[in-house]
């Protein structure tokens, strides 16, 4: 894998931000047919995957992953709050530090590697340049709280729920690229509760099923979803506590900058159960492009146009595109258009000859 | 969830008259064990006459120690072939199935005091509770009813006898009422034993006006899968014996008819089928009420039949 180097610009600012043809390739495009349709999109995250895809470890990293470090390091020092452990979660924490560690070193050796003997661990991070001797569960081993350390050398955010009384609760985590929610608010928090705003799910019993599901989920039985919105820019940290800094960015989109601005943003969601702890561990793998990126793929770009035509007005509300979604239709419409002028032209050009 | 694994039997301990103490160890050493949480149970396969019985049993061993696995086992009065089994036939040496661990049974670890009343070989839950309640310095009781199985007798109290933390009572009935009126605010109780002992601490705690959400007992889940059964796919001819330990779902893949699916687990809605005869045994969370009592349409991922046959519209 080549990682691109260290970025600070890439997810604000200049948003320096940009996919290589590979990413653009692999790219978790989330739409199986051409009409949007809620549905509990849960499955087995059977191991390994195809190789080369998102899904081929149980934790996927990729070029950009020196740039969301750094991005992660920007946010957690303007905001700590985003790194939260309840204090009956400490176990869950090192629980978790070790099973990132140990599918780091396993699934990208020529990146982490991980030695144990015992309770002694010694950790390296080639990419960060970082190597770490330590006791496993010992906190005073560690320059910093087990997520805390672990956290800020991993892609993707983190949620570690605790499960009781057949629910599950978000009692720690790291979340600094979160769509929309914030963990400090979410903090403490039921499943029910947190979910609380999703419309139609409810109607459709949809969220008491989940739950039965995600709680019955066993160790060594990891699930996975996709879920899906858009950003403008490809800006990974749209929480509400920085709303002030991109919610007027959604009255900036015409039909002429949506291909650039306006990213489509994809989760890879996994959950995991950790053994010792019980805890289920909730990752959300961000992954963005930017519809010109997106529509370099023929076949995604129309069925692109075709479930954002047959959203329900709810869900258009719920992800926030109300403002520029008429801006993307106008852009995608005339992409297709000038897709269809040219096969025509071809084809004419082809019969005179 | 078939993913068993095989275990080898390591010591076979007697405990009292009627309590047998099994160490398992893993049988394929690609295979290891897992750490596990407190209150975790596997189950145990064992190998009948023509078939195989499984049990749930409560992992007492120390949970975060992967190199064995201990369950204690009472012969039961009346067995269903594995507590028999164990206690007649079992063997050091012999190889089982193990399930990996599950957990029902998880601590409240935001509890300021644990209590935990059990009955005889209701003990076995606590004894993976005890360790990681005191790496987490909780405050704890246990208190065991029984007249021939001692407390002593398990290596695992071995380290926490001395704490003054466990009490036995062997004749006398402990006071329940008074054992609950003397805890602290913000206590869990958990509770494993016969079903008596389990309503009179209800009992008690009602009267004490205790919220029943800090009362906890353990359910085990049955072991899923149920009776065989014959499937019949009238679109493509194909009739399939669905096996004890199979889901509807993978015997007729096993036999190529191809069922789209995706959970796996009765949630997600995609294997749904139409069923034409036969009357559906529904374990899903998918089909609503009105759906499950017309008994047209089946989730072949966990459903399975009450009748003996099946026709679904494949
Ligand atoms: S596969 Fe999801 S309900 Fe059967």
């Amino acid at each position: 894998m080549q990682f691109s180097p260290r970025d600070d610009q890439a997810f604000h600012g200049q948003f320096t931000f940009k996919n290589s043809d590979y990413a653009i390739q692999r790219f978790p495009f989330p739409f199986p047919e051409d009409e949007y349709r809620y549905s509990v999109n849960i499955e087995p995250h059977v191991l390994p995957g195809k190789p080369g895809s998102i899904t081929e470890h149980m934790l996927d990293i990729d070029e950009h992953y020196l740039s969301e470090i750094a991005e992660r390091e920007r946010v957690l020092a303007k905001d700590p709050r985003r790194c939260l452990v309840m204090p009956h979660m400490q176990p869950a924490a090192w629980d978790f530090l070790e099973f990132v560690m140990t599918h780091y070193a396993r699934d990208y050796p020529e990146a982490f590697s991980f030695e144990r003997d015992g309770d002694d661990c010694v950790w390296r991070n080639h990419l960060l340049e970082l190597e770490q001797s330590f006791r496993m569960g010992d906190d005073a081993s560690l320059p910093l709280p087990p997520l805390d350390y672990i956290g800020r050398q991993m892609q993707g955010d983190i949620a570690l729920l605790d499960q009781r009384d057949g629910d599950l609760f978000m009692d720690a985590g790291m979340i600094t690229c979160p769509a929309d929610w914030s963990l400090a608010f979410d903090a403490g928090m039921s499943f029910k509760q947190w979910h609380g705003p999703v419309p139609l799910a409810h109607e459709m019993g949809v969220f008491d099923r989940a739950l039965k599901y995600l709680c019955a989920i066993q160790v060594g039985g990891p699930v996975r979803r996709l879920n899906w919105t858009m950003t403008i820019h490809p800006r990974m940290d749209s929480s509400p506590e920085t709303y002030a800094e991109w919610g007027s960015d959604r009255t900036t989109i015409t039909a002429e900058n949506a291909g650039r601005d306006v990213h489509l943003r994809v989760e890879l969601q996994t959950l995991v159960r950790m053994p010792r702890s019980h805890a289920l561990f909730f990752g959300i793998r961000t992954y963005l492009i930017s519809l010109e990126d997106l529509c370099t793929n023929p076949v995604w770009q129309t069925r692109l146009l075709k479930v954002l035509k047959t959203l329900p007005a709810e869900l258009i509300d719920y992800k926030g595109l109300t403002r520029y979604l008429p801006s993307v239709l106008e852009w995608l419409e005339a992409r297709e258009a000038s897709v269809a002028a040219k096969a025509n032209a071809e084809a004419t050009a082809q019969a005179a000859v | 969830m078939s993913r068993f694994m095989k275990a080898r039997v390591a010591a076979v301990d007697q405990l009292s008259s009627s309590v047998r103490r099994l160490t398992l160890v893993p049988a394929d050493e690609a295979s290891p064990f897992t750490p596990f949480s407190p209150g975790s149970h596997v189950v145990l396969g064992i190998p009948g006459e023509g078939r195989v019985c499984r049990n749930a049993y409560s992992l007492i061993s120390p949970p975060d120690d992967p190199s064995q696995y201990c369950i204690a086992v009472r012969r039961q009065p009346v067995s269903r072939g594995g507590s028999e089994a164990i206690h007649s036939r079992v063997k050091v040496g012999d190889e089982l199935e193990l399930s990996p661990p599950a957990n029902l049974f998880l601590p409240h670890w935001q509890a300021r005091h644990h209590l935990m009343l059990a009955g005889g070989i209701g003990i076995t839950p606590f004894l993976s509770y005890l360790p990681e309640l005191e790496r987490r310095g909780a405050s704890w009781e246990l208190h065991l009813r029984s007249q021939d199985l001692d407390v002593a007798r398990f290596p695992e109290a071995a380290p926490y006898l001395a704490s003054g933390n466990i009490t036995q009572h062997r004749l006398e009935r402990p006071n329940l009422k008074a054992l609950l009126a003397r805890q602290p605010a913000g206590t869990h109780v958990y509770l494993c034993g016969p079903q008596a002992m389990i309503d009179a601490v209800k009992d008690a705690a009602r009267e004490l006006h205790w919220s029943l959400a800090r009362i906890h007992h353990e359910v085990f889940a049955a072991p899923e899968p149920g009776t065989p059964f014959m499937a019949v796919a009238r679109g493509s001819g194909v009739e399939v014996a669905v096996g004890a330990q199979e889901s509807l779902l993978e015997a007729l893949e096993r036999s190529g008819v191809e069922v789209t699916s995706l959970c796996r687990g009765g949630v997600c809605g995609q294997c749904r089928v139409e069923m034409l005869e036969g009357e559906a045994e529904h374990r899903d969370a998918f089909l609503d009420e009105q759906e499950r009592a017309s008994q047209r349409c089946v989730m072949p991922c966990v459903s399975r039949a009450r009748s003996q046959r099946l026709v679904l519209d494949l």
